[in-house]
């Protein structure tokens, strides 16, 4: 690991302030201290956003539920609200690594990190989400750009994340047998407009599969996905997974999904 | 004094280890202590062009970087292949040089390269980023069935081949076949694994310029084994100057019985600086850079009578050495192997042939089981599957075959002492309620799974010996052990072994062992090991021998305790040392009521006289001290065996496998601790679990290691396993007083044929290991399976 500074923010203003140059934000450590010690990155200060007041906590209104950015992965599975107005995400939330990497990791730090096989960003697609940040607000569909990769500009902030609450959703995970992220995570939401079908772990970066979301709208059962063609190409294939066997995978996880709604 | 042999003893080791006190190399620092990064080669397989350290030299807080030709200068020797094995034409196995840190070449991702020692381990680290080294890369061989036809890596190794091995009656075995009513052929993969110790590699070189005495903490099976190395052959310092301390180690597996060049180099490095020089393994580097195992590629054929006699066994396989040969390379896949590829069937003939080839990924060695769980895996795959195409009952085609008079000379190698397999079976067959599997899979058809049933009836040879048979086949040294008892005055005891617990608990059974040949309360004898200023000289701990010939050192060492105590208890109750009896820690003169505590004649034993209430003068002729050494070279290997029977479940749409059902009967012979037997098959039916359906090294056409961390590397974890159930058989070795049989790897050995029946006996036709879910599913694809279609 190469030496940094490691400075905490008490507000957002100060946490802009803080972000400049070769700086960046911290917050559950999870996935960026990995990397600082692996020498896949390096910066010359760390900010600390847990100190951040009003960035943790979960607010549930009849029509969303919006989670703060700081807010672990184990708050967000152990949530009463969240366990009753939209189980699914307490679910994904308790499927994430082990309860080590649940205490510490946050939902924000998750989704700007926006790993090709996590969690949540799958959530944020079948949940139509809106990002919240210092800056602006971004849709979700808007948001996850690529590998590791979104719509974040440098020294912006997610503030929270605003779920849709659907009428019915589930989200099936086929884990990799190793990390046990998602070789493919499957979010089925079945919304007050429309169903909406996200796909996490196939490729390489989430994405919503138009075709299934059809298939389902005209019929929301499991067989709906039965003559539904899920092509392999452009998924990714590496020593536990071939794109092949991720794309009937899909289809899998989708009748799980489906039938666990 | 209770019996304390075959007690569930809680484990003496269990405080300092389960809450965190465990003082492991890494625990370790030293005044004045500096750190060593490697810089480690890339590339599969490349010659180095140039190397410039110069910019690194002037880094922040370096204060030397060691490259190839410092070794070379200061005349350090190579790493060495312990075991050489002869070809069938009667040449020696050939070796490249492996020197410590590369010089003009290197040949897999991990090779060393240079060493940086600096101030903190961050300065070490920065300064390895500008040592440039440039390379010209050459093709790289790593499939173990490809390497004979590629261009040589190593000069003067024609076809990568290091040895052509042969053991058994070729002729003989052909004329059978030629005879036989049926044949079974099976083609099998023993796929390449990772240790994976819990504690990663460290060593600590601490060179005192004062005294010439050199010091390395090194996490090591074996410590005086590694002093001897590295002073005959490495020539980094001379023995008698030369401690090596290898004190809590975190597992090993295999994996630190090798002398490693991290350990040549630290201790290089400390004399070559004046100062104690760190290295600790980072996770990546210990899968890069520990020996691997198995990797083998079978051709196996079975030979039988029509009523499934078996008449012949024919084997040939390649065994993949990897990039050099390590200490055990070379007899792993052969003597460690060919043997065993018997099982515990009635043979007459057979014959076994092994190939060692070179590739370029990191070198293999013995890993947990040693040659024979790929023996095991060849012979339970093949009867089983001649049990099918027989159209017999597997567990009654076992039996058919099984030996069943002891003791038995097989065709092959080995003489089995002792031992009931029918009764293991059949006890196994019992607790697994085998009659009633069809239920549980037509149950389970219910659930839209696939399951299936699958037995490993095994025996393995561990403990091997004796030394003048193992030197007169290649072996570098004999398999003997030591054992040293030294009573102190005040009558509790240090008990001093050669070998070296790192997970096996030789502290309590070892402890056991005394505490009922002595009399001596459990928490008054101390097991000593891991230090060769301590102990005297021993082999260490690997195949399963801890026990059978460490064990028995010590009981020698108890015999000749009790026999000088005879003496001087004679000489102290006024009567003959033979009328003298032993029992539960006293001496007992025969038809009297005249005793001494073994406690009262150590102390006699230093207190040699008559002092005030003291009255403890030696009979003539004995000397002082209460100190007896033994050292023990078994006559035979022991051969513990025991049934396996693994049922799984298959999921259809996934491929995904499930462990439902496991259960274990072994027969060890006498068992010291049921506790510790049991953990110690526990996790060996782990990992043999894990190499059946989770591990892989995976090395790409490159010669990159794609498996290079637990993002990729799969273990196997709790929620893998059902519970497992445990029995006994017992049928005593008589290779050893202790009626002993190793039980060290037997998990490992038997359960990768286990689980690999159950899961082709679930899907009906071959899988290759790891039975991962993708592979499952291809097969059941092609199956015509509708549900993995759809
Ligand atoms: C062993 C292990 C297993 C795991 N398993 C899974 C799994 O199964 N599924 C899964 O989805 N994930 C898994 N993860 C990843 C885990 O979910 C991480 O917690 C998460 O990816 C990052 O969250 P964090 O709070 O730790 O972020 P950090 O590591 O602190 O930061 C990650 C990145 O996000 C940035 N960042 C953090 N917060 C903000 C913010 N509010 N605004 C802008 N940028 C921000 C940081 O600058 C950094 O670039 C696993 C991790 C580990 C170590």
């Amino acid at each position: 690991m190469k030496s940094f500074n490691f400075k905490s923010a008490t507000n957002t203003k100060e946490a802009a302030k803080l972000v400049s140059g070769r700086a960046t934000f911290l917050a559950g450590g999870m996935s960026l201290l990995p990397a600082i010690k692996l020498r896949l990155a390096a910066y010359s200060d760390l900010i600390n956003i847990k100190k951040i007041k009003g960035l943790s906590g979960i607010k549930v209104s009849s029509k969303s539920i919006k989670i703060g950015a700081t807010t672990t992965h184990a708050e967000v599975a152990g949530s009463k609200e969240v366990g009753k107005s939209i189980p699914s995400l307490a679910v994904l939330a308790e499927g994430i690594g082990d309860p080590q990497v649940r205490n510490r990791g946050t939902i924000g730090g998750s989704i700007a990190n926006n790993d090709p096989a996590a969690d949540y960003p799958s959530a944020c697609l079948a949940l139509n989400a809106t990002i919240h940040t210092s800056k602006r607000k971004i849709a979700a569909d808007k948001f996850f750009k690529g590998m590791f990769d979104t719509d974040l500009k440098k020294g912006e902030l997610i503030e929270s994340i605003e779920f849709e609450v659907p009428e019915k959703s589930a989200y099936a995970k086929y884990p990799n047998p190793a990390s046990r992220y998602a070789i493919v995570g499957v979010y089925v939401a079945k919304l007050k407009d429309n169903v909406r079908v996200s796909i996490t772990g196939a490729g390489s970066c989430v994405f919503r599969s138009i075709e299934i979301e059809e298939a389902l709208s005209s019929n929301f059962s499991p067989s709906a996905v039965d003559n539904v063609n899920i092509s392999s190409k452009g998924l990714n294939s590496d020593i536990h997974a071939s794109a092949e066997y991720r794309a009937h995978i899909i289809k899998v996880m989708t009748r799980k999904a489906v039938s666990s709604c | 004094m209770a019996n304390l042999i075959g007690a569930r003893i809680e484990r003496k080791e269990d405080k300092k280890f389960l809450t965190g006190k465990g003082r492991y190399t890494a625990d370790i620092n030293l005044a004045n202590q500096t750190y060593a990064y490697f810089v480690r080669s890339p590339h599969a397989r490349a010659k180095i062009t140039k190397l410039d350290h110069s910019k690194a030299m002037k880094a922040p807080g370096v204060i030397d970087i060691f490259t190839g030709d410092c070794v070379v200068k200061d005349k350090i020797g190579g790493l060495i292949c312990g075991w050489k094995i002869v070809s069938q034409d009667g040449k020696d196995m050939k070796c490249p040089p492996h020197p410590v840190l590369a010089k003009d070449s290197v040949n897999f991702v991990g090779d060393h390269v240079a060493v940086v020692v600096a101030e903190t381990l961050e300065q070490a680290k920065n300064a390895a980023e500008l040592v440039n080294v440039s390379y010209k890369l050459q093709k790289a061989v790593t499939r173990t069935e490809e390497a004979t036809k590629f261009e040589n890596i190593h000069e003067g190794i024609d076809n990568n081949l290091s040895f052509d091995f042969l053991l058994g009656d070729k002729g003989k075995t052909e004329e059978a076949f030629s005879k036989a009513d049926k044949i079974v052929k099976l083609d099998l993969v023993n796929n390449r694994l990772i240790p994976n110790a819990m504690e990663p590699r460290a060593a600590i070189g601490d060179y005192n310029t004062s005294s010439d005495e050199l010091t390395l903490y090194t996490a090591s099976q074996n410590p005086h084994l590694d002093r001897l190395i590295m002073s005959a052959f490495n020539a980094v310092h001379p023995e008698h100057k030369f401690r090596i301390v290898a004190p809590d180690v975190g597992g090993g597996f295999g994996s630190k019985i090798n002398v490693y060049a991290e350990d040549v180099v630290v201790a290089y490095a400390s004399k070559k600086i004046g100062r104690p020089v760190k290295w600790v393994a980072e996770r990546s580097e210990s899968f890069m850079s520990d020996n691997h195992g198995r990797d083998h590629v079978t051709h196996a054929e079975l030979a039988m009578t029509n009523d499934g006699k078996i008449t012949g066994l024919k084997v040939d396989t390649i065994a993949n050495l990897g990039a050099y040969s390590l200490v055990l390379a070379a007899v792993t896949p052969t003597y460690l192997y060919a043997p065993l590829v018997l099982g515990i069937y009635d043979i007459p003939v057979a014959c076994c042939t092994v190939k060692g080839v070179y590739t370029n990924t990191a070198p293999t060695d013995a890993y947990r089981g040693a040659g024979r769980p790929e023996a095991t895996y060849v012979i339970e795959r093949i009867v089983t599957q001649a049990a099918k195409e027989m159209g017999m009952d597997q567990a009654e085609f076992r039996k058919k075959n099984f030996i069943k008079k002891f003791p038995h000379q097989q065709c092959l190698v080995h003489n089995i002492d002792s031992g009931d397999y029918d009764a293991h079976l059949d006890k196994a067959i019992e607790l697994a309620d085998y009659k009633n599997f069809e239920n549980r899979r037509s149950q389970s058809a219910k659930k839209g799974k696939l399951r299936g049933i699958g037995f490993s009836t095994y025996f393995e040879a561990c403990g091997v010996a004796p030394s003048a048979v193992v030197m007169s086949i290649g072996a570098g040294v004999g398999l003997w052990e030591s054992a040293e008892i030294r009573f102190n005055p005040t009558g509790n005891v240090s008990v001093f072994t050669g070998t070296h617990s790192h997970g096996q608990s030789h502290e309590t059974t070892f402890a056991q062992i005394v505490g009922d040949k002595l009399g001596v309360a459990i928490e008054n004898i101390d097991i000593v090991h891991g230090d060769t200023d301590k102990g005297p000289f021993g082999m260490g701990t690997y195949g399963s021998r801890s026990l059978t010939v460490g064990g028995t050192a010590i009981v020698k060492a108890c015999d000749k305790i009790i026999a000088k105590g005879k003496k001087v208890a004679a000489k102290m109750l006024e009567g003959k040392p033979e009328d003298i009896d032993f029992k539960g820690g006293e001496f007992i003169l025969k038809n009297s009521n005249k005793k001494k505590t073994i406690g009262e004649i150590a102390f006699a034993c230093y207190l040699p006289g008559t002092f005030g209430d003291v009255k403890s003068p030696l009979p003539e002729g004995v000397e002082p001290g209460l100190i007896e050494t033994s050292f023990f070279d078994p006559s035979n290997f022991s051969f513990p065996s025991g049934t396996h029977i693994c049922e799984v479940e298959v999921d259809e749409e996934t491929g995904e496998t499930k462990l439902v059902k496991y259960t274990v009967v072994d027969d060890f012979g006498t068992v010291i601790n049921p506790l510790v037997v049991e953990g110690q098959v526990h996790g060996g039916v782990a990992q043999g679990v894990g190499q059946a359906l989770y591990e892989n090294a995976h090395y790409d056409e490159s010669g990159q290691l794609t498996s290079a961390s637990y993002m990729d590397y799969t273990m196997p974890r709790a929620d893998n396993f059902p519970q497992i159930t445990l029995d006994y058989t017992c049928t005593p070795a008589t290779s050893n007083p202790i009626g002993a049989k190793g039980c060290g790897e037997a998990g490992t050995i038997a359960a990768p044929a286990a689980v690999m029946n159950a899961v082709i006996d679930a899907v009906g036709s071959d899988v290759s290991m790891p039975a991962t879910a993708e592979k499952v599913w291809k097969v059941l694809k092609k199956n015509g399976s509708k549900k993995a279609a759809a």
